[in-house]
């Protein structure tokens, strides 16, 4: 395939995206503002060979995504905030499994129904932490429909290697913006390791490589729990260190692996006055105040597109240099404790939040707070 | 346990089974290996889905096959999803009353809607067991549990009619007291396409048997002398046999058919 330039919306570029990277199976239940992904995917995957069924709810949709994948799919759904709090349950079966899906959420305001369907941020450590124990699964957030695009491609190749469920966290701006998209000729497929003989389905020598992953249906007898289990997949609900080593493994798996997740672009951080460290469509009002402040103040932007783990070293350089990092955010604000945590004093750390309404956060806004700072 | 017919079908590992003494779910792992048998299923083709509860474990880790055992409610979702990426391979779905007709009411109706072409086989022993006993969707309506000391207040779901009303193909009810036809309705239905749907109601020594000072051979005695036939049984007794044998395509026939069809 030639390299193709197309238009178009956030939401179809993740479907897109999805397509482009193998995803052949989709289960999903319908909630603004993410329908158009399902409908995309309605479309064009029984086209393709692959399936696409609308669940009950989002409970079975992300369910309907994990044996799918144990049947040797590329599963993905997509959500917004209701649905994304339902499918904690299933996120937490998969992280267990070490079963490999993709969730895009694409945000909304909440909490509860709160305002369908406008833009927020306030997903973000729900994404991270939403479910109950310890777990860690990676989480990325476009900020172009370009993004939109190729992050997708890398949740899903993501999910492959690591042998774990992803998050996509979009927003209800970014999915409904029309943009150019360059579609490249050929795109990377990663394909999860199946085993060698006498290779246990749960357990790797190496914390940093995920276990193989059998396929149903070829005599292996395979066990899959979410409960505590063994290498070989036999439940040990009281044995501690099984379970110690079972959820330190699955973490390592995730940590061990962070420098390959880090996606981010770093503007103008070394020369900056002024740092601003934002994600999702709010990044782009932070680009565009940079452009406006450009002559008068040096704005250093550190636009996040991993979101967990969090690459921190870029956070800290622009801490380092700046009078001040300002964090915009669609929520009453969640990453900025992240970039206080990171900054540790070396310069203050300021808020910018904004919620309700879907209500952008203007360049306009954000120039103006940014020279109140400098005042 | 060496020299048991069954014993090739078993994990070693898993031996010697978890369940009380004088549990059901022994009787209907037999019932169901025996079918499969019967059917002329191997297991090395069959994929068992479970969630949570006492009738979950029967088939993870007990069977010498893939099982997927995930959370309480959601093992027909995920049995769906193996199906629809694996239309080759027999899945089944086993687990409890509380697990499929309670906490997975929603997925149950919807499957059966779908006519999603699974076999769900639910062991009906009244009660949440394996938590202590607590009242579920099935209890007797006056029956005493941990958490209805004053007898149950509520009345039980009638879910092979249930799941029969909402579009099966296939729905059946036995007890481990009818071990035979419980053993021909799973393999008719194993030979079928579509929903199917095997209500097995069960005896719990430990979690029902013990509240009612009932040891679990009297508790099959009972269970055999209150099965009436469908149409037959009055509304304190249980309706064994046949609800409903349909022969309308399943689920994944239709999406081939209009996959085919359409592209």
């Amino acid at each position: 395939m030639s390299p193709e330039r197309r238009l178009w919306s956030g939401n179809i570029a993740v479907a897109e995206g999805a397509l482009a990277a193998g995803v052949d199976f989709y289960a999903g239940y319908p909630i603004t503002p993410s329908s158009e992904i399902m409908e995309h995917m309605a479309r064009e995957l029984p086209k393709r060979g692959g399936v696409f069924l609308q669940a009950e709810d989002e409970i079975a949709a992300i369910f309907m995504l994990i044996g799918a994948s144990w049947a040797d799919a590329k599963a993905m759904t997509a959500t917004s905030g209701p649905g994304f709090s339902l499918m904690q349950e299933g996120l937490g079966i998969a992280v267990m499994t070490e079963t490999p899906l993709l969730v895009v959420d694409v945000m909304r305001v909440g909490p509860g129904t709160g305002q369908a369907s406008k833009a927020a941020q306030g997903d973000l450590l729900q994404a991270r932490w939403g479910r109950h124990g310890d777990q860690a699964l990676p989480v990325f957030a476009p900020s172009s429909v370009q993004d939109c695009f190729e992050l997708t491609v890398f949740a899903v190749n993501t999910a492959e290697r690591l042998r774990t469920p992803v998050v996509l966290l979009s927003d209800e701006l970014l999915a409904h913006t029309w943009e150019t998209v360059r579609v490249p000729g050929e795109v990377e497929r990663a394909e999860r390791r199946r085993p060698r003989d006498h290779e246990p389905p749960f357990g790797s020598p190496d914390p940093r490589l995920p276990p193989a992953m059998p396929r149903l249906g070829e005599g292996h007898a395979l066990l899959v729990t979410a409960s505590t289990h063994d290498p070989w997949g036999l439940r040990q609900t009281s044995d501690p260190e099984v379970h110690r080593a079972l959820v330190e493994r699955l973490w390592q798996k995730i940590w061990l692996n962070r420098e390959e997740l880090f996606r981010y672009e770093a503007v103008g951080v070394e020369e900056a006055e002024v740092g601003v460290v934002a994600y999702g469509s709010v990044a782009r009002s932070a680009l565009a105040a940079r452009k406006i402040l450009a002559g008068r103040v040096r704005v250093g932007v550190v636009v996040l597109k991993t979101l967990w783990p969090l690459p921190e070293e870029p956070i800290r350089a622009l801490a380092e240099r700046a009078r001040a990092v300002l964090v915009p955010e669609l929520s009453l604000g969640q990453l900025v404790w992240d970039v206080e945590r990171i900054a540790a004093g070396r310069c203050p750390v300021l808020r910018f939040p904004k919620v309700g309404g879907g209500i952008p956060i203007f360049p306009e806004e954000l120039a103006a707070r940014i020279l109140e700072i400098l005042r | 346990m060496k020299g048991h017919a069954l014993h090739a079908f078993l994990r070693p590992e898993a031996l010697p089974t978890v369940f009380c003494p004088g549990c059901g779910n022994g009787l209907v792992a037999g019932a169901l290996l025996r079918a499969l048998a019967q059917a002329g299923i191997a297991l090395r083709q069959t994929v068992f889905v479970a969630g949570i509860g006492c009738a979950a474990w029967i088939p993870s880790p007990h069977f010498l096959a893939d099982s997927l055992h995930v959370a309480h409610g959601r093992a027909i979702p995920t049995a769906l999803g193996v199906k629809l990426r694996r239309p080759e391979l027999c899945v089944i779905v086993v687990g409890g009353d509380g697990d499929i007709a309670g906490i997975g009411g929603n997925h149950l109706l919807h499957a059966a809607r779908r006519n999603a072409d699974l076999l769900v086989v639910m062991v009906n022993n009244l009660v949440y067991a394996m938590t202590g006993g607590q009242v579920g969707p099935t209890t007797p309506h006056g029956l005493p549990t941990s958490t209805t000391p004053y007898g149950n207040p509520e009345y039980p779901m009638d879910v092979a009619q249930v799941v029969a009303a909402a579009g099966a193909n296939y729905v059946a009810r036995w007890t481990t007291a009818h071990l035979p036809q419980l053993e021909k309705a799973l393999a008719r239905a194993l030979t079928l396409e579509g929903f199917r749907f095997v209500e097995v109601v069960s005896q719990c020594p430990a979690r029902v048997g013990g509240r009612l000072a009932m040891a679990p051979v009297e508790a099959m005695k009972w269970l055999r002398a209150q099965s009436k036939p469908v149409g037959e049984a009055g509304p304190e007794e249980i309706a064994v046999g046949e609800y409903v044998v349909r022969h309308r395509p399943g689920l994944l026939r239709t999406l081939k058919e209009q996959n085919h069809g359409g592209a």
